[in-house]
């Protein structure tokens, strides 16, 4: 019988031998990164849920966001909750595992077993650290595409994601048009704004002047940079919500106390839950790999690869485009999108676009929102009749 | 799932419809729940694409299947390239935006034709309400009172024309339909038109 209650997964364990699936890849395959580096050894972790057809015409990949991982609708074995987007997949779901075959990999430069710096480097047998290549939004897409490969599947029948998600799921568009049939990319941008490139400084900076952080040998020596880690997510933590949604769900509230204690401990709520985001942020992702993802998103800008023109990464795409913003969303806000609907009709393509009402920030694409959820069930289901599915 | 039974009750949307070619490329601005493109992509195989100011609207239209950006029509037609299109279509809008000129010199621009339908503020019943009773219309198609209409820039079938004059707009068809939905005398000159027609469907290409 399977235990109710199986333990915790060690996390530094996870980045190499993950409980997911895993595609691993050697020099036959080498992984050839923007940097120039070619990672000779790698691998990728992944999960999936339903079934692929015959056809292998069902597979829809979703892409996942800065701190996100494989487990988009299973369990976190590192954590023990649930997968992050239960709300969108699953039977029955907008997403559904009933009629799709859904694969979701964690990215490379993460922490939940696809290479990165927390991963293994074998020819030190010590981890990467710092020592690992600084990767990219195109990176991630690369070993993404390598391991679609490997599943044998020749066209994706959508590319789903939101935020850093949503990069990839452009990137993929722009990398590979014949292979992505559908593109649903939600609550991002074309390019990440200085604002946001400021937030993830702010972040990484805070990791580094852990004294813990030992000039990112931790691992071999046997600290941690919680403290640093903990107020990078702090601070991210606030870019994803908005001013209505702490507002309403703290205001200036006061924690299990009845009046402020003219201290600097955790008076009110909105510390206390700040706090709280942090520390259990510790628990599951790697320092290093924060610092990895967070330049990959700062890197990002689709339009310069193509001379500055975003239209051109579209040119001639024959792909299906479904984008989406919250209005309360101030990370990647509403003209963000429209930068990329703006560009997407340039080119011609076919592309549907819709400002979403919702107080809850950028977080907003992993909630419950129905306005998403009927969205994208109306956006997959035409696309599903289109492609004879 | 089947597409949702295109409305094709209104007469003016069929009229519309016959003006477009097969299998060509058209934009519907301000497409609303997407009625009349879903017909063009039913019965004219066209590649419908619509532009829809409410979320209402644009979420209908993606759950149809189509392919609809949240836009409006004063603002974002400048954002597509020359030529886009072969039809831009504005139905029963025209009437709604702030600047009727320069839509209709964008659509003009982004589409190689437009086709516009709007109600004709000209029609008798408007000009007897306005002559007889002293207030602005208020019509079974125009339910609005003055102060809450969205529609802002009423004009006449006249008024129209003048318009594409101006802007050096070809009118390669017109057709007037009376309150019935039937349509006025083919070969009635313009000022009978514009006191029985209650609503026109222009043809338009750039001169």
């Amino acid at each position: 019988m399977r235990d109710p209650f199986p333990s915790l997964a060690d996390p530094l364990k996870e980045a190499n031998e993950p409980s997911s699936l895993v595609a691993r890849f050697g020099p036959e395959a080498p992984l050839l990164m923007d940097c120039g580096v070619v990672l000779d050894h790698w691998q990728i972790a992944y999960q999936t849920y339903g079934e692929l057809n015959a056809s292998r015409s069902n597979a829809i990949l979703v892409c996942h966001a800065l701190t996100g991982d494989q487990y988009v609708a299973s369990r976190n074995p590192v954590t023990g909750k649930g997968g992050w987007w239960t709300a969108m997949i699953g039977p029955g779901k907008p997403i559904d595992t009933e009629r799709f075959f859904i694969i979701c990999a964690n990215v490379i430069g993460g922490c939940t077993g696809t290479t990165g710096p927390a991963s293994t480097n074998p020819e030190t047998r010590k981890p990467w650290g710092l020592s690992f290549p600084v990767v990219t939004i195109r990176d991630m897409v690369r070993a993404q595409a390598a391991l679609i490969d490997s599943l044998g599947i020749e066209t994706l029948f959508c590319v789903a994601g939101g935020s850093m998600g949503g990069m990839q799921v452009l990137q993929w568009a722009a990398s590979y048009p014949n292979r992505v049939f559908s593109a649903l990319p939600l609550a991002t941008g074309a390019k990440h704004s200085a604002q946001n490139i400021a937030f993830h400084e702010v972040g990484r900076q805070a990791v580094m002047a852990d004294p813990e952080w030992r000039q990112g040998r931790y691992l071999e020596e046997g600290t941690r940079p919680s403290k640093g880690l903990s107020v990078a997510r702090m601070g991210a933590h606030i870019t994803y919500l908005s001013e209505q949604a702490l507002h309403r769900k703290f205001g200036r509230k006061l924690q299990d106390r009845e009046a402020p204690t003219f201290s600097f401990d955790a008076d009110f709520q909105v510390e206390s839950y700040l706090r709280h985001q942090g520390l259990s942020f510790v628990e599951r992702f790697d320092a290093n790999s924060y610092l990895y993802v967070t330049r990959a998103m700062d890197y990002f800008d689709l339009a310069a690869d193509h001379d500055g023109v975003l239209a051109c990464a579209f040119a001639g795409t024959k792909t299906r485009f479904c984008v989406a913003s919250f209005t309360s969303d101030w990370l990647f806000p509403t003209a963000d999108s429209r930068a990329i609907v703006h560009a997407l009709n340039a080119a011609g393509a076919s592309v549907s676009f819709v400002e979403l009402e919702s107080d809850k920030g950028h977080d907003a694409f992993l909630l419950d929102e129905p306005n998403l959820f009927a969205t994208t069930r109306g956006f997959l289901s035409a696309a599903a009749r289109a492609r004879g599915l | 799932m089947a597409l949702t039974e295109p409305q094709t009750n209104r007469i003016d949307l069929k009229l519309v419809a016959e003006m477009v070619q097969p299998g060509t490329r058209v934009l519907d601005v301000g497409c609303g729940d997407g009625a009349l493109l879903a017909l063009l992509a039913e019965t004219r195989n066209v590649d419908a694409r619509g532009i829809e100011l409410s979320r209402e609207g644009v979420a209908d239209c993606v759950a149809r299947g189509l392919s609809v950006i949240q836009g409006d029509a004063d603002t974002d037609l400048a954002d597509y390239p020359d030529d886009s299109f072969d039809y831009v279509i504005l139905s029963q809008t025209i009437q709604a935006t702030r600047n009727p000129r320069l839509v209709l010199e964008q659509m003009l621009r982004i589409g190689r034709r437009a086709i516009v339908s709007f109600p004709n503020f000209g029609h008798w019943r408007m000009r007897s309400q306005v002559f007889f009773q002293g207030h602005m219309p208020v019509t079974d198609a125009l339910p609005y009172s003055w102060w809450d209409t969205p529609n802002i820039h009423f004009c006449t079938i006249r008024d129209f024309v003048a318009l594409c004059d101006l802007i050096g707009a070809e009118k390669e068809r017109a057709v007037a339909l009376d309150a019935a939905g039937g349509k006025v005398g083919v070969n009635a000159p313009w000022w009978f038109w514009n006191l029985f027609g209650a609503q026109a469907v222009f043809l338009l290409k750039r001169g």
